[in-house]
């Protein structure tokens, strides 16, 4: 049994007076351990979808309109408050994109820190408790940190911080939605090798949301790309990664410049993403597609198994066939 | 005789504070800068965020003012021209900011905002001239010329970018200084936007000052790379050239850390510990030995001057280009 399961997933949101849908059937799998990223660009509903796993999404302007999510094994949308309070602090934790929003100004972060152990894990809410969590997540000088204000922090310190938080209540799975966006490139590296390094150490699982493709081949088990609120291709990372099938993985990896590469002129992808509300029918990235054929404008293309990995799935009959 | 000459090139911004709680103290966001941008090049100047790049770009246009040394565009010292002269010669160079949703007046169509650089320049006749102006704006940066008459937030990011770029079009300047104009945009529009710049650079001769923190973006579009670190430019030198073989431990640094799907490249990284120091407290000595995995005791005391170790090739560093 998967750690996290995610099934057919749809979620709306009230837009001027009607519904709109923001994620229609995702379906993906977290096992206990695992690194899974879910890439795809802004409107694609990569966010949506992990707010919607410890459901905090605030309902309406949201609703989850079918579709299942369990965590070890218990289906979230059958949860009582309770339970769901229970499943936020013990089993999963979130760190997101803006550390400094995140935070509350106008207490010390080892307050903050304390608190949720207070909720969490009473018995070991002490001072000490909060100065090894800062120093496990490589803050030099912990006890004099856990004394700062927040703006008092570096935008790198506060996501430091914010993870300190996170992996406090010992989650099986930390969801990290844009986690290093905010922050300088060479941040950025610090950041990721962290959770590379408490993955290891605490064994929890990742579930990391981004756009950024250069970022997940460092980290990543699975990869999960996301377009239109549909998943369009997913597999493990190195084979993903080395050999996309979908013109949509493969526009996307190729329109990023690589250091010392002596490509003339970027492979740019012609249009915009649709927004939702305004999803093309048939295949949505047809539009934009190099490879189009006139039936992609008419059907939508099913997720089918690509090449012979059974785990690596493609939404492109033009390119899987 | 280059197009724009910057010599030391010093900002600095006084800080809350003073009188009762002793001198004033200032902050130092960009410290002695001296760079040369020639007609129609494209120059790239990164940095991590707070390094005075961003500060740089606009105080060499003159948004904000510099506390010193002098700025000369096309030979003209323009550092202390009065705004009313001023004014005249923006036409000559313009610029592009990162957020396209905040440099957009919402209550004007496309065409209006394109129209208003031209009535304050007082280019072409207004009426039907300008409307053929707008017209062809527009096609250059790959839009449609119906688009004139709709509003800003009937566009996604990468339109009201190309819009942003066609406005500064408009007045035919010789100078775009960019900052940052692809962070905000959605990694598959980026690449369509970049592109249009480097038609602009190469097909119409457009100077382009490109800040930005991507490297690979950078060394994609420029010829040439000057990195700061807080305040000061530390190495400058060809793109392809400065990222192959850098010379400063900083550039090196900022090389190893960019995100690369090629493995190889990633088992080798050099991860930079600690935050970029602050400009208001700078280290003693170099000001990037608190991070430098290379540091000497040289380097804790004195403050090594950027020096040209190859031609073209400047470096300020003490241990490396020796």
């Amino acid at each position: 049994m998967p750690l996290l399961f995610i099934q057919d997933l749809e979620v709306d949101f009230r837009l001027n007076g009607r519904w709109v849908r923001a994620v229609d059937g995702v379906s993906l799998a977290v096992e206990a351990g695992e690194t899974v990223c879910i890439v795809g660009e802004s409107g694609c509903g990569k966010s949506v979808t992990a707010l919607s796993v410890a459901r905090l999404l605030p309902e309406p302007p949201a609703r989850i309109a079918g579709g299942r999510i369990d965590i070890e094994g218990r289906n979230v949308f059958e949860l009582s408050s309770r339970d769901l309070r229970a499943v936020r602090g013990g089993v999963v934790s979130y760190v997101f994109q803006e550390p400094g929003a995140a935070l509350n100004p106008v207490f010390r972060v080892g307050v903050q820190i304390l608190e949720t152990l207070r909720i969490h894990r009473p018995q070991r809410a002490t001072q000490t408790e909060v100065v090894r969590l800062l120093a496990e997540v490589g803050l030099a000088d912990p006890e004099r940190r856990a004394r700062n204000y927040p703006h008092e922090l570096s935008g790198g310190m506060q996501q430091r911080v914010m993870i300190a938080m996170a992996i406090a209540t010992e989650p099986k799975l930390l969801i990290a939605d844009e986690p290093t966006t905010a922050l300088d490139v060479t941040i950025q590296a610090q950041i990721l090798d962290l959770l590379k390094d408490l993955k290891h150490r605490l064994g929890m699982a990742i579930l990391l949301i981004t756009h950024n493709l250069g970022l997940v081949g460092d980290i990543a088990d699975r990869i999960v790309v996301m377009y239109a609120g549909q998943v369009i291709e997913s597999g493990p990372a190195a084979e993903l990664l080395r050999s996309p099938v979908h013109p949509y993985t493969r526009a996307l990896i190729q329109s990023v410049p690589e250091l010392g590469q002596t490509r003339d002129r970027l492979r740019a992808i012609p249009g915009t993403v649709p927004q939702p509300g305004a999803w093309p029918i048939g295949c949505r990235f047809a539009p934009r597609c190099p490879f189009v054929q006139p039936q992609c404008h008419l059907q939508a293309p099913p997720l089918t198994h690509s090449g012979t990995d059974p785990a690596h799935q493609v939404r492109c009959p033009v390119a899987t066939a | 005789m280059p197009l724009l000459e910057l010599q030391h090139l010093q900002v600095r911004f006084p800080l809350d504070g003073g009188f009762f709680s002793g001198p004033r103290r200032q902050v130092h966001a960009v410290d002695d800068v001296s760079i040369q941008l020639e007609a129609g090049e494209a120059l790239g100047l990164v940095g991590e965020s707070g390094c005075g790049k961003t500060t740089l770009g606009r105080a060499l246009l003159r948004l904000i003012e510099p506390t010193g040394g002098t700025i000369r565009f096309d030979g003209e010292d323009i550092t202390h021209l009065p705004a009313s002269e001023l004014r005249a010669r923006r036409r000559q160079f313009q610029m592009i900011f990162q957020d396209p949703y905040g440099s957009l007046n919402p209550l004007l169509t496309i065409g209006q905002s394109l129209a208003e650089p031209l009535e304050i320049h007082g280019l072409g006749q207004a009426g039907p001239e300008r409307q053929a102006r707008i017209t062809a704006l527009l096609t250059s940066v790959g839009l449609h010329p119906d688009h004139a008459d709709r509003y800003p937030h009937e566009f996604s990011g990468g339109q009201r970018q190309r819009i942003v770029i066609a406005r500064a079009l408009a007045v035919e300047p010789r100078l775009l200084v960019c900052d940052e104009p692809v962070s905000a945009l959605d990694v598959s529009v980026q690449a369509q936007v970049v592109n249009l710049l480097q038609d602009l650079q190469r097909e119409r001769g457009v100077a382009l000052l490109f800040i930005s923190h991507d490297l690979a973006v950078v060394e994609h579009l420029c010829q040439r790379i000057a990195v700061m670190y807080l305040g000061r430019i530390v190495e400058s030198g060809p793109a392809r050239e400065l990222c192959r073989n850098p010379q400063h431990p900083y550039t090196a640094a900022l090389l190893s850390a960019v995100p690369t799907l090629n493995p190889e490249t990633r088992s080798n990284r050099i991860v930079l510990r600690g935050d970029p120091p602050s400009p208001i407290d700078p280290p003693t000595g170099c000001p990037f030995h608190p991070r430098c995995p290379v540091a000497q005791d040289r380097c804790r005391s004195e403050r090594p001057a950027l020096r040209e170790i190859q031609p073209g090739r400047w470096t300020a560093c003490w241990v490396q280009g020796e």
